[in-house]
């Protein structure tokens, strides 16, 4: 296997696991600062207890989170120098403005969370949890921002680096100039400007408006998306174990009250993600053309174009195994992504007349001719396979993400009904039981969503790194061999497999260890009690 | 001063707050399998717990302002290090991991592993950022483009694996003063005994090192007729500095001597960025191929907009930072939420 294609699993599969843990600590974050609340306003022991065997969990998922994320940060250097020398400008802003204004804000105050129970006032300790809550979610938010910049990228223009002597004179980059003085400046291209492989020592994209680049055409929509999933996931982990607790009749009261709040977190996320995701999908549909007929799996341009629910897609090849075409099999509706893309539903008729483009005509010829400008009609639809992302898989993706988020607004909505009927909580019942078993393995279903939306978006942008502009093949490291990316690529699959299972293990241990039941008074601190006028409401033995 | 110069600063600022702080960190895991008792093993895992995670935060800030102020340094340095860099990243993560994992089960296989994992993670980690430093001071191959052209065996010469050991010898006894600061009693007592060897131990590689940098690197040398007196200066403040360290432990005044230390890291950071600057990467054989803060940076809007975020996130950083070490102040005691 060569650099690339190495390169792309090894970004693939660690970021695949680092995405495990954030958005769990992301929805748990908000999980401790709801709970953390209820106990200030109530002083309900059991909301206290509530927090502290909660800040177990999450202490867990976040150390895992912070010890697979320091990677992500360096591998743009290690594995995409090509890449990172032509993006810094734009692309290195975020992820210096996450480390000093998110990572240090949660792992800050994360030590006052974990270990200031009886160092500090319960205020201070709820304005930790808060800005852990407040840190993670900033995270998100210019990780999210980086990677939409390079789906729908804005605020830079392409530039030349040329070095300039005293007299005026440019010369390139590369010009040995001896000992001679020279400043260094970035001639901005024509708009039309296309990246040539050959010039990508000497040109970059350079920013031109920052909060054009960070609030890019995708950004919102994306950083919605990404924060609500990070919600459901979070909401669904509390669920599942207060399930099981409640399967098992232990922790009952407690188990009942988290069980509660989670299933308002994660209905309100899961509805709200139902209106995300149509947002979302019509950005795709304006910005990412490309992207929304290979997840729709797409051919021809029509309008009442059809919205797929499952099937199959499969390549089209001609003798010598060049990419043709695409075979599509599936259930759909016909007109409905017609009518989801124009956005319009109160005129369903006039909706679904919009004409969705299809893969044979994306990338347009326009498009094709600025890279091969002596092309024949006929040449231009040879080459045009080679600017699809692999629509088999990403078809897959993408209707696998839909059917675990119609999945959890049917849970969701159905534990609320329960819930409110009378009978979520009466375990004596067969198929009160079986629905809680269902919630119990519910956990998995956001996560799958989630890397499956992940990946959805990220091979869905391919064979671009930077949509349109730059080339993912062009954004290797030059310095880096196949062999070394492949042994780091095993140290990786060694490590993260060990680090996976040791993870279950202790959460496995903690969650049957369960929460202490009595640490609400006992484990109290006196400081606490002196601050906090305790009210005893009616605690667990009661 | 122009922006590419406080820049230049700006990002060994962060990485000189992460050697000090991190620095014990590493140095304390270095130090981890010399204490037997599983009891000191874990008073020595609490001693850092609240501020490992944060202090390694200055690493990854340290390395997004590398890429958003100098991407071509960044670039240049992550790719011409990569197995270097893997080898740090898998330290890092099997630390953190024996950190949190260690003290979550009794059995004794397991918290040895698991020692083992927090003691080899922190040796080698530090080894190897002193190996990198040490490059970077030596020059490495560069082609015109500043593409790294050398191999992994080039990097592991013996002035850059000296300070590799310099770098270990430096965060242990950095972690050791820190834990006499933290401790008490019998572990307080060892950990006492200790800094009669950790610290000459530093001071001698020290010296020799500084020795070794003025006759074995000739650009070095040519920078020191440029800035004697910045030079000299800083050097006769570093040398006094670090004498100073056993001093204030024998007079028993801990906190002193862990600041003289932290002292000792700044000066030696000022030291190394006195004698590149304005170079960031030299390029050994040819000198022109170099990296430096003009050739490596980010446009001037890129520079000038990141300034301004820096000019108001660092200070609130260091004022939460400042009140989360004041919250965890004065000596361990292992509670129910300790390691």
């Amino acid at each position: 296997m060569d650099v690339e294609i190495l390169s792309r699993i090894q970004f693939a599969f660690t970021i695949a696991f680092h995405y495990i843990y954030p958005v769990f600590s992301i929805g748990l974050g908000l999980f401790l600062v709801i709970v953390q609340l209820f106990w200030l306003k109530t002083r309900r022991p059991i909301y206290h207890n509530m927090a502290r065997f909660w800040t177990r969990i999450f202490g867990l998922t976040f150390a895992v989170g912070v010890a697979s994320g320091i990677v992500m940060e360096f591998e743009f250097g290690t594995n995409w120098a090509t890449y990172s020398r032509f993006v810094g400008d734009v692309f290195g802003s975020p992820l210096a403005i996450e480390g000093l204004y998110a990572f240090f804000l949660e792992s800050g105050f994360l030590a006052v969370l974990l270990f200031g129970w009886d160092k500090v006032g319960p205020y201070t300790h709820f304005f930790a949890t808060l800005m852990v809550c407040l840190g993670s979610h900033f995270s998100a938010v210019w990780i999210v921002v980086a990677n939409s910049w390079m789906q729908t990228p804005a605020g830079f223009v392409l530039a030349e680096k040329v070095k300039v002597t005293a007299d005026g004179m440019h010369h390139p980059m590369t010009a040995d100039l001896a000992a001679g003085t020279f400043s260094i400046q970035e001639i901005p291209l024509p708009a039309d400007y296309v990246v040539q492989a050959d010039q990508l020592d000497n040109v970059r994209a350079v920013i031109t408006d920052f909060w054009g680049m960070v609030l890019n055409p995708s950004s919102i929509d994306r950083l919605t998306h990404v924060i609500l999933g990070c919600w459901l996931a979070g909401a669904f982990l509390v669920i599942s174990i207060s399930a099981y607790y409640l399967l098992r009749r232990r922790h009952t009261e407690f188990a009942k009250t988290s069980l509660k709040i989670a299933l308002v977190m994660g209905t309100t996320a899961s509805l709200l993600q139902l209106w995300s995701a149509d947002s979302t999908a019509r950005g795709v549909a304006d910005n990412q053309p490309i992207k929304l007929a290979a997840i729709e799996g797409l051919a021809e341009s029509q309008t009442e174009a059809p919205l797929g629910l499952f099937g199959v897609v499969s390549w089209e090849k001609d003798a010598e195994g060049n990419i043709t075409g695409i075979n599509e099999s599936s259930v759909k509706i016909k007109g409905l992504l017609s009518i989801l893309v124009s956005g319009e539903f109160m005129d369903m008729t006039k909706a679904a007349e919009t004409e969705v483009k299809g893969l044979y005509e994306l990338p347009s010829d326009e498009f094709l001719l600025t890279r091969y400008p002596d092309a024949t009609p006929e040449e231009l639809a040879k080459i045009r396979p080679e600017y699809w992302p692999n629509v088999p898989v990403v078809f897959q993706t993408y209707h696998l993400m839909i059917a675990c988020g119609m999945a959890l607004i049917g849970l969701s909505v159905l534990g609320c009904v329960l819930w409110k009927a009378g009978y979520l909580f009466n375990v004596d019942k067969k198929w009160t039981r079986a629905f809680l078993w269902i919630l119990v393995f519910s956990v998995f279903i956001p996560q799958i969503a989630n890397q499956a939306g992940w990946f959805t978006a990220e091979m869905g942008r391919q064979p671009w790194v930077v949509y349109e502009i730059l080339k993912t093949s062009e954004g290797l490291s030059k310095a880096v061999k196949a062999h070394q990316v492949l042994s780091s690529l095993i140290g990786f699959f060694l490590i993260y497999t060990l680090l996976f299972f040791v993870f279950l293990y202790t959460l496995n241990r903690k969650v049957k260890h369960g929460p202490r039941d009595d640490e609400s008074i006992k484990v109290l601190p006196e400081k606490w009690q002196k601050i906090v006028k305790i009210e005893h409401g009616p605690t667990l033995d009661e | 001063m122009d922006l590419n110069t406080i820049w230049f600063i700006l990002v060994g600022v962060l990485l000189t707050g992460y050697a000090m702080l991190d620095g014990f960190d590493l140095g304390v895991g270095a130090l981890h399998l010399f204490v037997k008792k599983d009891e000191d093993r874990r008073m020595l895992l609490n001693a850092i717990g609240p501020v490992w995670d944060g202090n390694e935060v200055w690493l990854v800030t340290g390395g997004g302002a590398l890429f958003a102020a100098f991407p071509e340094v960044y670039a240049t340095a992550f790719s011409g290090f990569y197995d270097a860099f893997m080898l740090l990243l898998f330290s890092l993560i099997f630390r953190a991991c024996a950190i949190e994992f260690r003290s979550k089960e009794p059995g004794r296989l397991w918290r040895s592993c698991w020692d083992g994992g927090f003691a080899v993670g922190s040796i080698l980690a530090a080894f190897l950022i002193g190996v990198a430093m040490g490059n970077v001071t030596w020059g490495i191959p560069l082609d015109e483009n500043h593409e790294f052209v050398g191999n992994f065996l080039g990097l592991l010469h013996p002035y850059a694996l000296f300070l590799g050991v310099t770098t270990v010898a430096l965060f242990m006894m950095h972690g050791n003063i820190y834990l006499i600061m933290k401790t008490e009693g019998a572990l307080q007592e060892k950990l006492k005994r200790w800094v009669k060897i950790t610290i000459p131990v530093y001071i001698t590689c020290f010296l020799i090192f500084n020795v070794w940098t003025i006759f074995a690197c000739p650009h070095i040398e040519s920078v020191m007729h440029k800035r004697p007196v910045e030079l000299g200066i800083v050097f006769v403040l570093a040398v006094l500095v670090v004498a100073n360290i056993p001093r204030e432990v024998h007079k028993g005044r801990y906190f002193l001597s862990f600041l003289s230390s932290c002292a000792g890291m700044g000066l030696l950071m000022l030291l190394f960025a006195l004698s590149v600057y304005p170079n960031m990467i030299f390029s050994n054989p040819n000198p022109a191929n170099s990296l430096n803060i003009y050739n490596g940076s980010s446009s001037e809007g890129t520079l000038q907009i990141m300034f301004w975020i820096a000019l108001i996130g660092v200070p609130i950083v260091i004022t939460y930072t400042s009140c989360v070490y004041y919250i965890f102040r004065g000596k361990v005691k292992l509670t129910e939420e300790s390691y």
